[in-house]
């Protein structure tokens, strides 16, 4: 059994011809992360015990030759701030070491109800705050690729487990390109998808108005499938959107041809590594030979999308992460003497320094006296950002872009500076501020083998168009990426 | 420009307890960011409605003024998570209650 070159639809074929069983498979990947992820970190937890009991009833299902759902015996590593129910949730940090979930994301029942098997809770910069995943409160993730240099962040381990082969699929989240910056930096597919497209009961809250729970995979198909099981409206969210769930995989393969992809011209400008300009430019042609229109567009508020970010994520932070305070379900500090004193330093031993900076920030920018100067502002911009792209997308089906300025760096390159930390995502803040979908595909690598990633948005709940362009671009750039 | 009082009133309005060395580092930082944020002041905004949530603006496919199609599930009774594993988490409990430091000196 080769485990390395599964997919999600291989898997679930080998399983119903009886090639292997579920069982077994589930072993080889054990071995393998047993073999290969300590040196990697993307694994913080383990759940043989869920994923052997999911087997045996995929397995119970192929013996007797019944259809086997969608998902049958793919194994998933899920992002350690979606809860699963009885296993270790962290969310990356300290103040939550020891929580056991008491109940699933409706994300982890609908995939178990599809079949998928859970292998473990992935490593990840604290509350998914960070670029690196260097702000883990564990420990940091190698990338796969090139170990002295970081998977990207936030969802570094779940980009890092399929890089590595130690999961088919996984799940990650997106506040500001939690995703697509990690699939970019390690050379697998992620996708964003529209804010309120998939439920995020049981994810533990960092921003609001901008966290998505999105797949990652090897291929685009990969996310596709896992999409379709995942989206629609939860009665348990009330943010998530009733919006009919197409079947994406559908349109995983049909021509592109006639498509208006729109160039923004912003993202094409200084600061945009040379090798990650000409890998995008090649991809954009290959898009024009597949009989796609190269519209040229124009983003123009591009520029003030990270500091519009790092106030509006801050100040949702900063609300969220009230909740911590030794009360619930948190370590609490020891004897502590008033409730004062427990909040106090329960807090400061729980939270690690990038958390406690965004608190300190998005509390700033809340206070009295400061609201109308930085966060209305920031909310007044974030219309204009918006507005970008409703008129971008009023003349182009989709739009193309480098997923970040540069390929991965290296581990402790950016630790001492939060500003150049932030820069890193200045790509994909954009649409996770407007709320419209986003993915990321391999684009070939540069010179020194390090994956590029190109990044593909789309209007509001047209992932289907996104997927579309994102395959045929995967395809066109085939054997490039390895 | 944020002062070392601003630090140390922000620390306690968000409940955290920064040693000295964080307190110096959190004044760097956040100084630095907020400069780099200042460039917001370079766009003219009045007039511009606040952008609060993606939902209010797009969700449902519906077109702008009609009714949103996540709003509101039916007020119906579920069942919830059952007080034990509910509080199964919590560093201290008396079987019923969260138990926390005393609140009131008597």
């Amino acid at each position: 059994m080769n485990i390395d070159l599964l997919t999600v639809e291989s898997t679930r074929t080998a399983i119903a011809e009886k090639q292997f069983t579920a069982a077994a498979m589930v072993d080889a990947f054990y071995e393998k992360i047993g073999k290969d992820d300590p040196d990697i970190g993307a694994y913080l937890t383990l759940s043989e015990e869920g994923a052997y009991a999911q087997a045996a009833r995929i397995d119970e299902l192929a013996g007797r030759g019944d259809a086997l759902p969608a998902l049958a015996g793919v194994p998933i590593a899920v992002k350690d701030v979606i809860s699963t129910k009885g296993v270790r949730t962290t969310a990356g940090s300290k103040i939550l070491a020891n929580y056991d979930a008491p109940y699933n994301a409706t994300v982890i029942d609908r995939l178990e109800a599809a079949g998928a098997i859970v292998l473990g809770k992935t490593n990840c910069d604290e509350f998914a705050m960070g670029s690196s995943n260097e702000n883990s409160g564990f420990h940091p993730v190698r990338n796969p690729r090139d170990r002295t240099r970081v998977p990207g962040g936030s969802s570094g381990g779940s980009a890092a487990v399929i890089a590595a082969g130690t999961a088919v699929a996984s799940l990650g989240t997106d506040t500001g390109g939690s995703i697509r910056q990690p699939a970019s930096f390690c050379g697998v597919v992620g996708l964003m998808p529209t804010y309120g497209r998939v439920s995020r009961y049981g994810l533990i809250a960092f921003a609001s108005s901008l966290d998505k729970i999105g797949p990652f995979g090897k291929t685009v198909k990969d996310a596709a499938l896992l999409l379709e099981v995942m989206a629609g409206r939860d009665p348990m969210d009330s943010t998530s959107a009733d919006v009919p769930v197409p079947r994406y995989s559908d349109f995983v393969g049909q021509p592109i041809a006639g498509l208006k992809i729109g160039v923004p011209g912003e993202y094409f400008g200084e600061g945009l590594d040379a090798e990650v300009r000409a890998a995008v430019e090649a991809a954009i042609k290959k898009l024009a030979e597949a009989g796609c229109e190269i519209v040229p567009i124009s983003l123009k508020h591009t520029s003030y999308a990270i500091p519009t970010y790092y106030l509006v994520a801050t100040a949702e932070a900063s609300s969220n992460l009230a909740r911590f305070d030794g009360v619930r379900y948190s370590v609490r500090a020891k004897s502590v003497k008033t409730p004062a004193e427990m909040y106090r330093r329960t807090r400061n031993e729980g939270f690690g320094a990038e958390v406690k900076r965004r608190i300190m920030l998005g509390t700033y920018a809340l206070s009295a006296g400061y609201y109308d100067a930085y966060y209305l502002k920031a909310q007044k911009v974030r219309s204009l950002i918006a507005r970008d792209f409703d008129e971008a997308f009023a003349k182009v089906d989709a739009i193309v872009t480098p997923t970040t300025p540069t390929t991965a760096f290296r581990l402790g390159e950016k630790a001492d500076d939060p500003l150049a930390m932030y820069l890193a995502d200045i790509f994909t803040v954009t649409a996770s501020l407007a709320g419209i979908p986003g993915l990321s595909l391999p684009c070939g690598n540069n010179s020194d083998g390090l994956p590029i990633g190109l990044q593909v948005l789309g209007k509001h709940f047209d992932e289907a168009t996104v997927l579309r362009v994102g395959h045929v671009a995967e395809h066109a750039l085939a054997g490039q990426s390895r | 420009m944020v002062s070392e009082k601003d630090v140390n009133y922000v620390a306690d309005l968000a409940h955290l307890e920064l040693t000295e060395t964080e307190r110096a580092r959190m004044l760097r930082d956040l100084n630095s960011i907020l400069g780099y944020i200042e460039r917001l002041n370079e766009l003219d905004t009045s007039g511009v409605e606040p952008m609060a949530q993606v939902s209010t603006r797009y969700v449902g496919g519906v077109e702008p003024g009609e009714a949103f199609a996540y709003a509101m599930r039916a007020d119906e009774l579920i069942p919830s998570l059952p007080h034990e594993e509910a509080m199964s988490n919590a560093p201290q409990t008396d079987g019923t209650f969260f138990k926390v430091p005393k609140v009131i000196e008597r």
